[in-house]
């Protein structure tokens, strides 16, 4: 046992950087999927609307947990071969993404009414140049506020990755509270820094929110 | 892949799954209790009052659930308050499902025109005949789709108690996975297990729904 040092301190922050990491990995790949997850519930073709609709149904109905240990255990037997674990964990986090920002994408896009898809087309723009210059501007205003919101869901969650073993922010504070014995200290710690990394985010989000109130 | 060994342990799994329905419905109600305490809070004149709930609200909603309940379980003992997983994780899911009640039900609550209140009022209706006849039945229509959707995320997050060894459908899990060594089998199946649970409540939420709350009502 050794008493709560500077040394316990940097490696919290330390770890912190697979914090962020997890996020702009979550980020990187599922906004991509997301954004075809959320064109696919608004395409013309039933089918696509129904599957798109089903993936996220199953992907939000599961808990994130489950997805990260199916996942952990499953890509090997899925692809006979072991993968590293933050390919796994990549894995889930970017399904997970993608399941919560299509569908709120899905609402910004639905929320900009049909008769400016028609109004484009009758100045002959393309479908795609309908989306990219008349409904995606839209949309995007529209749909920041919960993405935003969303981002703190995804911060939060990455502290499930510690469960696998995942040094990241959560995992860190374990460890230090478990070689100091100092578990209100650590976790005040820890807590604190997911606070400060959250609280400028909900409130960005909060007056996004605002502002687009006011402005309708 | 081979789901066969995992077949003998379905009584495990049921008694997992009945800790983790008791789990979600009592931090529900606790946090709805929170939640409905809180807005009454937050739509009173109580300055200081007020200031204690804002921050509670953003404090539970901007730290994780997992590290919410490790301090339950971990920090609380060295207070003198040592309580057994399940209740740590019970009173940690609660104060979170709270925090987003408060919320949910302000938000309720705001959605009434301030004219349909004075309007009630000018039919000469007692403040409590305004709050059960005009406040509250739109009020919880407006809330009830933001609540439901909590509640089936709470049944997901409930699966974190597993982290303090609370005896739930996780926990099951690792222990199913310590005796058979059918680590992916055995996720799957618990997986299999949340999405059914999840999408009976999302079922039986809509079907209530519509029944509760049919609009408007016709004599």
């Amino acid at each position: 046992m050794r008493s709560f040092s500077l040394i316990d301190f940097v490696s919290l922050f330390a770890a912190l950087r697979w914090t962020i990491a997890l996020v702009v990995l979550a980020l990187a790949f599922g906004a991509p999927l997301a954004l075809g997850l959320a064109l696919g519930r608004i395409s013309r073709f039933a089918g696509l609307r129904w599957a798109m609709a089903a993936c996220i149904q199953v992907i939000q109905s599961v808990p994130l947990l489950g997805l990260l240990f199916f996942f952990y255990f499953g890509m090997p037997v899925f692809l006979g071969i072991q993968v590293p674990a933050l390919v796994a964990v990549t894995v889930a986090y970017t399904l997970y993404t993608a399941a919560f920002l299509g569908e709120i994408w899905r609402g910004g896009l639905e929320a900009v009414k049909q008769a400016q898809w028609e109004a484009g087309a009758c100045l002959g723009l393309s479908a795609w140049q309908q989306f990219r210059h008349i409904i995606a501007p839209q949309a995007l205003r529209l749909s920041l506020p919960p993405t935003v919101g969303f981002l703190v869901q995804l911060i939060k969650g990455t502290s499930l990755a510690s469960i696998l073993g995942f040094v990241e922010l959560a995992r860190a504070g374990q460890v230090v509270s478990a070689a100091t014995f100092q578990p209100l200290l650590t976790y005040a710690l820890v807590a604190a820094i997911y606070f400060a990394l959250c609280l400028p985010l909900t409130l960005w989000s909060r007056s996004l929110e605002a502002r687009l109130d006011g402005s309708r | 892949m081979n789901f066969l060994p995992l077949w003998r342990y379905q009584n495990q799994l049921i008694d997992g799954a009945i800790v983790t329905l008791e789990l979600t419905v009592i931090s529900a109600l606790a946090g709805l209790l929170i939640g409905i305490a809180g807005a009454v809070v937050l739509k009173g004149r109580i300055v200081p009052l007020r200031f204690l709930v804002r921050f509670y609200i953003e404090l539970f909603r901007n730290t994780p659930s997992l590290i919410q309940i490790f301090i339950v379980f971990f920090v609380l003992p060295s207070f003198g308050l040592k309580l057994p997983a399940f209740e740590a994780a019970a009173v940690a899911l609660s104060l979170y499902f709270g925090a987003y009640s408060v919320e949910i039900i302000r938000a309720g609550l705001d959605s009434i025109p301030r004219s349909q209140v004075e309007a009630g009022q000018c039919l000469g209706l007692s403040g409590w005949q305004v709050f059960r006849h005009i406040i509250l039945p739109p009020a919880l229509r407006n809330a009830y789709p933001a609540v439901t959707s909590q509640f089936v995320l709470l049944l997901l997050g409930t699966s974190l108690a597993s982290q303090v060894a609370a005896d739930e459908l996780f926990h099951v899990a690792g222990f199913i996975e310590s005796r058979t060594y059918r680590s992916f089998e055995v996720y799957a199946v618990i997986c299999a297990v949340y999405f059914a649970m999840a999408m009976s409540f999302k079922a039986l939420f809509a079907v209530v729904g519509l029944a509760a709350f049919r609009w408007p009502r016709r004599r």
